[in-house]
């Protein structure tokens, strides 16, 4: 069984992914991901009524740190794998809104 | 046209922690130096893990209680995923499905002095995000000082019914967490920040509402500029209704910026995607259960709330609603300085009148706060004590009050006080002997028979004149006291 | 001795004794690195410099009687997806390349405690993500018993390195068996820990609820002594586990008396190579001679994992991976036209195409309107998934399984096939998504002279057991002791 993904539908994951694909990608991507999401279908034929989800491997609460300081990094850490920086900032193409 | 202006606002305070909400990374606004308030969870690191700060968690429920919601026995940490240079994991940890608090309410006081009460749907702890700077050129700027700051998101039922209640509501808010010590609220610093959601009930004449499409301006960092962005958008949603007829549903929900400058709201530029945050239970964070025996403890510790304490003073001093107001606008530090006058003089409407004209003036000219206001509150007790007893006039007593305010720190006591009331002769002469006397002289001078016998017909406000010439001769007396012996003497003449 | 390809136990021991030191120790290695790494390319980087200074860090505390570490002088070898201040932290991918961290694991801040060498940065499929170690960003990692063959991933070149007699001890990740499966490939011992025991501080994220820190090692004791070392709670890490850490070590020797071990039939049916079979029941056989009772398990939701795991370990990737965005690190695209299209190209340039498949999945599992039917769907397996397991568990003190259904397959054989490849994790996987510890370790070879491995499975928090099991198997046998011929 596979799942009816049209390339539309991978482009717009794609987008929302952040993943600029090229047409050829977007083929074997349209293709992949319909063969693998069918493999998962049968996730379906489980009954898990009443089952509570699990997010967790280990079902741990509660898990708090003291409001104290620990040790920062120097800005010039901070910045060191920036791809553009002036020294002091992160620097990104110009950007208006506050979206 | 006939409408109704419903507005829910989305508050974000910064809290007041030492550290961030997820490492120990130091939580200070630091704007001047950008970037050297990070550590690996700050800066989203690959590898790095949050964990949960224990006072931010402490901080939050106590703004749920002050707020009369339901603390969640159960809560839990959700991503919320976007894309924008800020937010340096490209998922903010938020709370999506089960906020911390929920199902409470704030309690406003309108212009016409009615109480509305002001639904809250859900308060919930997350992160701030870092600023994004646009001078101008090529490149914005990112600093990441503020990712991480804990923050509490206030979201209000749609409630409000104009502008005006959006600013008190913003402002009871705003006292409230104060009170609790919760935030500084400082707006400048965006330590409390505001979206409003506004729309508009058209009334038909045929008795039917039509509800226009929601705008969410965003952004908003002053009360002044949320009220004024109420008032542009009621304005705007009318014409814009006149215009198209859209109503709810017609068109997405608009999201749009608020230009303080020229005060214009506009349209930010739609993304090209429809937001799909994606949530789901952040993995690197455990839930979180509280005990109802741990709640009573955290309820222990709110003290008492702004509204609580104006209704006790206004009880206690018997205050109109409007004096009891001024005063714990200005906050606790103010409050408990009125208490003292008020328990030191004996007269809580003689300690309102000086603490919300006198005090309050003095302290706005001089850019004081009450902490550094050089009168003690049991020293301006005494003194209001010597008014309230009838040993001195209120205008004797506001004599004192500004000579004590050029002495330095140091000199104003009681003791001094003293001294300048003997200084300055300002006790009030009771001993009618003394009064009687000056009568006498007053009533001897011919050139008050006219008045004399104005009286004596009945003409009352003619005793004014005379008054004040009895109190030339005295070097201090209530001027009251004097009126009442003046008539029993022309009377009995 | 030959120190290259000695176990830890006979390098501490030689080096306790005098006949060697710590320097002459990483040398040693360094030089079976140089001399046949460039034909099994399991580092991507090696750390020459920084390990002989440590190695001669250690050897003057040793003079000067100063106390040692746990590891004092032993070399390692770091899969790369760990960060180490000052060193390139790359996960095999473009992204990273260029990537140094400014911090260290919590793991490697105890490796450091403990006095430990380390020697070198290890290949892995980018990002964790894969059981080949083909989707590497820089180089395909070869299998040591056979450079024609895959050495199994996403650990892939911790397992060669250590196979190769590079290290005698390697650090992996495992997500769905990203440490077992390529122990399993190469002929070494691989442990994943319980979920928690081991802190994921700066261990690189891929699934994070499922992610786990583990030794790996040329015998059950080197295993057992890289655990000690690494284990125990982190206040850095909300998820790890607060527990005591027993001394694995010192109670490895003892056999488990009246030892139940479970079976689940299904597993050795149709889709297991016949040779891996043989060599799983000559397994169960040799644990039914020590002693132990063999017990029928039922697993009825295992057939659910791969499906399960398939759609909540790209949710979590999803997310985890869209830190990598160009902005604050990483690979930013040279020529873009806006904020969209900065993200999207510096993404789309610099992952490859196993790791977008598996943020694609993702984020379409997550998105509006599928959230239920996929990513709350498989959580909700996932609870039943760990209810076998706690139900096996009544009845059985470890369960035996294979690890993979074949030997280590050939490279390029899988790579055109992601879901034949996903179906291949099936025996891993469930450790994962139930948080329990499972330990791969040599149980023979096929007749082409490929490893085969065998898994067992224990608790939560039964390392201690699941190592003594073991370590039972391994005294019988001699599949621990085997070498590769290298060439040169
Ligand atoms: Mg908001
Ligand atoms: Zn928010």
């Amino acid at each position: 069984m596979s799942v009816q993904l049209s390339r539309d539908d991978v482009a717009k994951v794609a987008l929302l992914s952040r993943l600029k694909l090229d047409d050829g990608e977007l083929d074997r991507m349209t293709e992949q991901l319909g063969a693998i999401l069918g493999y998962v279908e049968r996730l379906s034929e489980v009954d898990t009524e009443g089952i509570e989800p699990m997010a967790h491997a280990v079902e741990r609460t509660n898990v708090f740190r003291a409001d104290v300081e620990t040790p920062m990094l120097p800005r010039e850490a901070a910045l060191s794998n920036a791809p553009k920086t002036d020294g002091q900032y992160f620097l990104v193409p110009q950007i208006f809104d506050a979206g | 046209m006939k409408y109704t202006t419903i507005i829910g606002l989305e508050v974000h305070v910064q809290l007041l922690t030492r550290t961030k909400l997820f490492s120990g990374c130091v939580n200070r606004f630091n704007p001047d130096a950008p970037n050297s308030q990070t550590d690996p969870v700050t800066l989203g690191l690959p590898g790095s893990l949050p964990v949960m700060n224990a006072e931010a968690f402490r901080l939050a429920v106590k703004v749920g209680m002050a707020l009369n919601c339901e603390i969640a026995r159960f809560t839990k940490w959700d991503r919320k995923q976007y894309y924008y240079p800020d937010l340096p994991k490209a998922y903010q940890i938020s709370q999506y499905d089960l906020p911390l608090c929920s199902d409470g309410f704030l309690d406003i006081t309108n212009a016409e002095g009615e109480t509305r009460r002001i639904g809250i749907i859900r308060a919930h702890l997350e992160e701030d995000a870092g600023k994004n700077l646009h001078e101008g050129g090529s490149d914005s700027k990112v600093d990441l000082n503020r990712a991480g700051t804990p923050l509490v998101e206030i979201v209000s039922q749609p409630d409000l019914r104009s502008a005006a209640e959006a600013k008190q509501y913003l402002e009871e808010l705003k006292l409230l967490l104060t009170y609790l010590a919760v935030s500084d609220c400082n707006m400048q610093e965006g330590s409390l920040r505001c979206d409003v959601n506004i729309n508009l009930h058209v009334h038909t004449d045929d008795g039917h509402n039509i509800p226009t499409p929601i705008v969410e301006v965003k952004n908003l960092n002053s009360f002044r500029g949320v009220e004024m962005a109420c008032e542009y958008e009621t304005k705007r949603q009318i014409e814009d209704f006149q215009k198209t007829g859209q109503r709810l549903g017609d068109v997405p929900k608009q999201t749009r910026g608020w230009d303080l400058a020229r005060g214009v709201s506009y349209p930010l530029r739609s993304k090209e995607e429809a937001s799909d945050y994606r949530y789901f239970p952040d993995p690197d964070l455990a839930p979180v259960t509280v005990t109802g025996e741990w709640l009573d403890e955290v309820r222990e510790t709110l003290g008492e709330l702004p509204a609580a304490r104006r209704d006790r003073l206004g009880d206690a001093w018997q205050l109109s609603q409007y004096d009891a107001s001024v005063i714990i606008t200005q906050g606790q530090d103010v409050a408990d300085y009125y208490e003292t006058v008020a328990q030191t003089c004996g007269d809580g409407k003689q300690a309102a009148n000086w603490v919300t004209q006198d005090v309050l003036r003095e302290l706005n000219e001089r850019k004081l706060s009450i902490a550094q206001f050089p009168i003690p509150a049991t020293v301006l007790g005494n003194l209001l004590n010597r008014v309230v007893a009838g040993e001195m006039t209120v205008k004797g007593a506001r004599e004192v009050f500004t000579t004590l305010l050029e002495l330095p720190a140091d000199q104003v006591t009681d003791a001094t006080v003293e001294q300048i009331i003997t200084d300055k002769g300002l006790l009030l002469v009771t001993d009618t002997g003394e009064v009687d006397k000056a009568i006498d002289l007053v009533l001897a001078d011919p050139k008050h028979e006219k008045a004399i016998a104005d009286v004596r017909g009945g003409k009352q406000q003619a005793v004014g004149p005379l008054i004040g010439n009895v109190m030339k001769h005295l070097k201090g007396a209530d001027p009251k006291a004097v009126r009442t012996r003046l008539l029993e003497r022309i009377g009995g003449a | 001795m030959t120190i290259a390809g000695a176990t830890t136990a006979d390098l501490m021991a030689a080096v306790a004794s005098g006949e060697t030191t710590a320097v002459e120790v990483a040398q040693a290695f360094l030089d079976r690195i140089e001399a046949h790494d460039g034909s099994i390319d399991a580092f991507l980087h090696v750390s020459k410099e920084n390990a002989l200074a440590q190695a001669a860090e250690v050897d003057t505390k040793r003079r000067s009687g100063q106390p040692l570490g746990k590891l004092a002088g032993l070399p390692i070898a770091i899969k790369d997806n760990l960060c180490t201040k000052g060193e390139p932290t790359t996960c095999s991918s473009r992204m990273l390349e260029k990537f140094v961290s400014p911090y260290d694991a919590t793991v490697i801040e105890r490796l450091r405690a403990a006095d430990a060498v380390l020697i070198g940065r290890t290949n892995l499929d980018e990002f964790a993500m894969g059981s080949s170690t083909e989707n590497s960003a820089f180089k395909t990692t070869r299998n040591p018993w056979n450079v024609a063959h895959a050495p199994g991933g996403s650990s892939g070149g911790s397992a060669a390195a250590v196979a190769a007699g590079m290290a005698p001890l390697a650090l992996g990740s495992d997500t769905g068996g990203s440490i077992r499966q390529p122990a399993g490939f190469c002929g070494v011992v691989g442990l994943k820990p319980t979920y928690g025991r081991v802190s994921r501080y700066g261990l690189v994220a891929f699934a994070s609820s499922l992610d786990q820190i583990g030794p790996m090692a040329n015998d059950v004791h080197g295993a057992a002594l890289l655990l000690e070392a690494i284990a125990g709670g982190d206040p850095l890490d909300s998820t790890c586990l607060p527990e005591a850490v027993p001394s694995y070590t010192s109670t490895l020797e003892e056999p488990i008396a009246g030892l139940r071990i479970g079976v689940v039939r299904s597993h050795y049916g149709e889709g297991l190579d016949a040779e891996v079979n043989a060599a799983l029941q000559r397994a169960i056989e040799q644990y039914e001679d020590m002693g132990a009772t063999i017990v029928d398990v039922e697993m009825p939701h295992q057939q659910y994992s791969v499906a399960t795991y398939y759609v909540i370990a790209p949710c979590e990737a999803s997310s985890n991976l869209a830190r990598y965005d160009g902005i604050h690190y990483g690979y930013r695209a040279p020529q873009f036209d806006d904020m969209i299209d900065l993200y999207a190209r510096s993404r789309g340039e610099a992952f490859g195409a196993e790791v977008k498949r598996r943020i694609m999945l993702g984020t379409f599992a997550l998105s509006a309107g599928y959230a239920d039917q996929y990513y709350n769907k498989a959580l909700k397996v996932r609870r039943l998934i760990r209810r076998d397991f706690d139900k096996a568990f009544e009845q059985c003190d470890v369960i035996l399984t294979p690890i993979a259904p074949t030997p280590a397959f050939k490279i390029g054989e899988m790579a055109d096939d992601p879901l034949a490849m996903y179906l291949s994790d099936i025996f891993t996987i469930g450790a994962n998504l139930a948080g329990v510890p499972g330990i791969s370790l040599p149980a023979g070879f096929s007749s082409s002279g490929l490893p085969i491995g065998m898994q067992l499975l224990a608790p939560a928090l039964q390392e201690e057991r699941l190592l003594r099991v073991a370590r039972m198997f391994e005294r019988a046998t001699d599949w621990h002791t085997r070498r590769p011929q290298l060439s040169t």
